[in-house]
């Protein structure tokens, strides 16, 4: 028999496919820092000489790090918000027999199909009736919306992961359930949940669509960038910021999941002990 | 309702999972430091009893005293028992030390005072040099001692075991079950186990209750089931069992007399009354309590004649299965190789049983 089984065998074609996928996903992408450091007011070839400038005017406006500050305080808030949610919806599904569980799931994963847009106009119609005014609270309850399935989706596997005689062991030796939650539970999950607060707060940080129907007065990160797009000569600065953007966006998100890697093998490991 | 006689005692407890009923009222009584088991096969009860008693379900009716208190409205974590669950549940996040003091949390000790006690069940339970371990670097047998460890730390008044010895290989468990028995007399713990291994129940056991479909058919010392069952159920589920179908021909104040298909007439005594003439019974005789041999024996014992079918050799014993006429199963019986081993007989040939009536069991054929 060969070394190579029939599974493992390269496949050329397929690599080619998946180097061309890679390629047409983020090479767009890429040219928002390529032009960043371009020392140029016009995206265009060819290149003009490098330059850190963009990024240096960044620093120096008050309202990018106005508009920055409000980004992380919501994005704070909803990270920890949809997390605590998610920590319990995750232990309910995974734990407890109920009725119209199934529904009960696809109805909390909606957001991740449903268009933002209809959220947004959904949520400012609702506001709008409350009379409650547009600010940053109200973009931080949309968010929640869009990020509580994420924080979901990140958990339950990891209560997946180990069995429910391990709680039952704790309420056992004299633990009830606040104490268990936070002696065994909780250490338990924490990979998952500090993946989770890095995937919501990032989702939250790069959302734009609720955040332009639902923001008042002071606008998001993305908020800012949207409007400072009507002039051109700030264009450039623009590109720095977004470049920025990917970077943090692409470290936390990996991050995340790194620190979240044994939630598969914990899984595993758990139905054999 | 009254509290009764045992330290645990379980009254007229039902339990329903939706229409499906797990438990069908039993009632019994388990003594202050008794190694009580409950046998059955897999869906008969048992581990709902047990989770029942730790207090993770709750009767649908009747209730479970536990040393005179009424335990429906006390939550798992206030019960005075321990728990060693079928896979052990240790913490994996906690090394061995902390999974052993993992209950002590609500005493306050002092740390000093903590770690003896800690040190001192490490000691019981033969690992003193394991407390700084992770729970993942341990095997199977450790787990289960460091499970146990866990639960006696607290004293407990009553420690039940999900099958604790389920998962672990034969060699293992048979020494486990001697360190578990020995470890019982020690502490003077009153232990309820969980058992589908008929040989395991019988060995560890003062009392054993032989459970199926939500019922207890008899709960009785492990020398009651094997020598007296009390229904056919019982008697083929523990050990081998040759059943013979029978009609009661007289009875008097001590013996019952039976006209069997197969060993003809045979006079058992009367372990339980109820039984008339022309009853039809059944009559159920241990392999090893009957002798083979290949020529006809002295008169004046009971005989019966069959052909040998066939015979395996065990080592220690042999087992041979022999059909008399008249009776469609063919017998087991069981004998020591106390000499040279093999039984020099072929099969095909003729031989002759031997066995005492006192050591038959009548029971009813519905039963």
């Amino acid at each position: 028999m060969s070394v190579e089984s029939y599974i493992r065998k390269p496949n050329r074609p397929l690599q080619l496919y998946a180097a061309i996928f890679l390629i047409v996903l983020y090479v767009p992408v890429l040219f928002l820092p390529l032009f960043s450091f371009n020392d140029s007011l016009y995206v265009r070839f060819p290149l003009e000489s490098f330059t850190l400038k963009w990024y240096g005017e960044l620093f120096q406006r008050d309202a990018v790090w106005n508009a920055l500050w409000n980004s992380i305080r919501v994005g704070v808030v909803v990270a920890i918000v949809s997390t605590t949610l998610g920590i319990f919806a995750a232990k309910a599904i995974t734990r407890y027999r109920m009725p119209g569980k199934g529904p009960i799931v696809t109805f909390i994963m909606l957001p991740l199909v449903v268009p933002l847009i209809i959220f947004g106009v959904a949520l400012l119609v609702l506001m709008s009736q409350l009379g409650v005014p547009l600010s940053l609270y109200t973009v931080a309850i949309g968010h929640m919306i869009v990020c509580l399935p994420f924080s979901i989706a990140v958990l339950i596997p990891r209560f997946e992961g180990f069995d429910a005689s391990i709680e039952e062991a704790s309420a056992d030796l004299g633990e009830n359930a606040w104490w268990t939650f936070w002696r065994v539970t909780l250490p338990m999950v924490g990979p998952g949940v500090l993946a989770s607060l890095m995937l919501t707060f990032t989702v939250s940080f790069d959302e734009f669509i609720l955040a332009f129907f639902l923001s008042g007065t002071q606008p998001t990160l993305p908020m800012y960038i949207w409007g400072q797009l009507r002039f051109p000569q700030e264009f450039p600065s623009i590109l720095a910021l977004s470049s920025i953007i990917i970077v943090v966006s692409f470290v936390v998100v990996f991050l995340g999941q790194w620190i979240n890697r044994g939630a598969i093998s914990a899984s595993t490991r758990g139905d054999a002990s | 309702m009254n509290q009764g006689d045992g330290y645990i005692s379980i009254q007229n407890v039902d339990k329903y999972f939706g229409s499906f009923q797990a438990i069908n009222t039993i009632s019994m009584d388990v003594g202050h430091g008794e190694f009580f088991s409950l046998l059955g096969a897999s869906g008969c009860g048992k581990t709902t009893l047990l989770r029942m008693l730790a207090g993770f379900e709750n009767p649908t009716s009747g209730e479970i005293y536990i040393d005179g208190q009424p335990m429906s409205k006390v939550p798992p974590h206030m019960r005075p028992v321990n728990m060693v669950f079928q896979n052990y549940a240790i913490f994996p996040h906690l090394n061995v030390r902390d999974n052993i003091a993992y209950g002590l949390r609500k005493q306050k000790l002092a740390k000093a005072k903590r770690n003896a006690l800690v040190d001192e069940m490490l000691e019981l339970i033969k690992l003193p040099d394991y407390g700084d371990r992770k729970a993942n670097q341990l095997s199977g047998g450790q787990r289960q001692r460091i499970a146990l460890a866990r639960a006696l730390i607290l004293r407990p008044k009553v420690l039940l075991l999900d099958e604790p010895l389920g998962a672990l290989d034969k060699q293992l468990r048979e020494q486990m079950q001697l360190e578990l028995r020995a470890l019982q007399r020690t502490v003077g713990i009153t232990f309820v186990f969980v058992t589908h291994d008929q040989e395991e129940a019988l060995t560890l056991s003062d009392r054993v209750a032989v459970m199926s479909r939500g019922e207890v058919l008899q709960l009785d010392t492990p020398s009651g089931l094997y020598e007296r069952p009390q229904s056919r159920e019982v008697a083929s589920f523990i050990g081998t069992m040759n059943f013979f179908e029978g009609r009661v021909s007289s009875t008097n104040g001590s013996a019952i007399t039976v006209n069997t298909a197969g060993l003809g007439m045979l006079e058992v005594p009367k372990q339980q009354g109820g039984f008339v003439e022309g009853d039809r019974v059944h009559i159920a005789i241990r392999p090893e309590k009957m002798e083979l041999t290949e020529t006809a024996p002295d008169t004046g014992t009971r005989t019966a004649k069959g052909v040998l079918q066939n015979a395996a050799y065990l080592g220690e014993r042999s087992h041979y299965y022999v059909t008399l006429e008249g009776h469609d199963a063919p017998i087991a019986v069981s004998a020591q190789n106390r000499f040279d081993g093999s039984f020099t007989v072929g099969e095909g040939k003729p031989v002759w049983l031997t066995w005492r009536d006192d050591t038959a069991v009548i029971l009813r054929p519905d039963s």
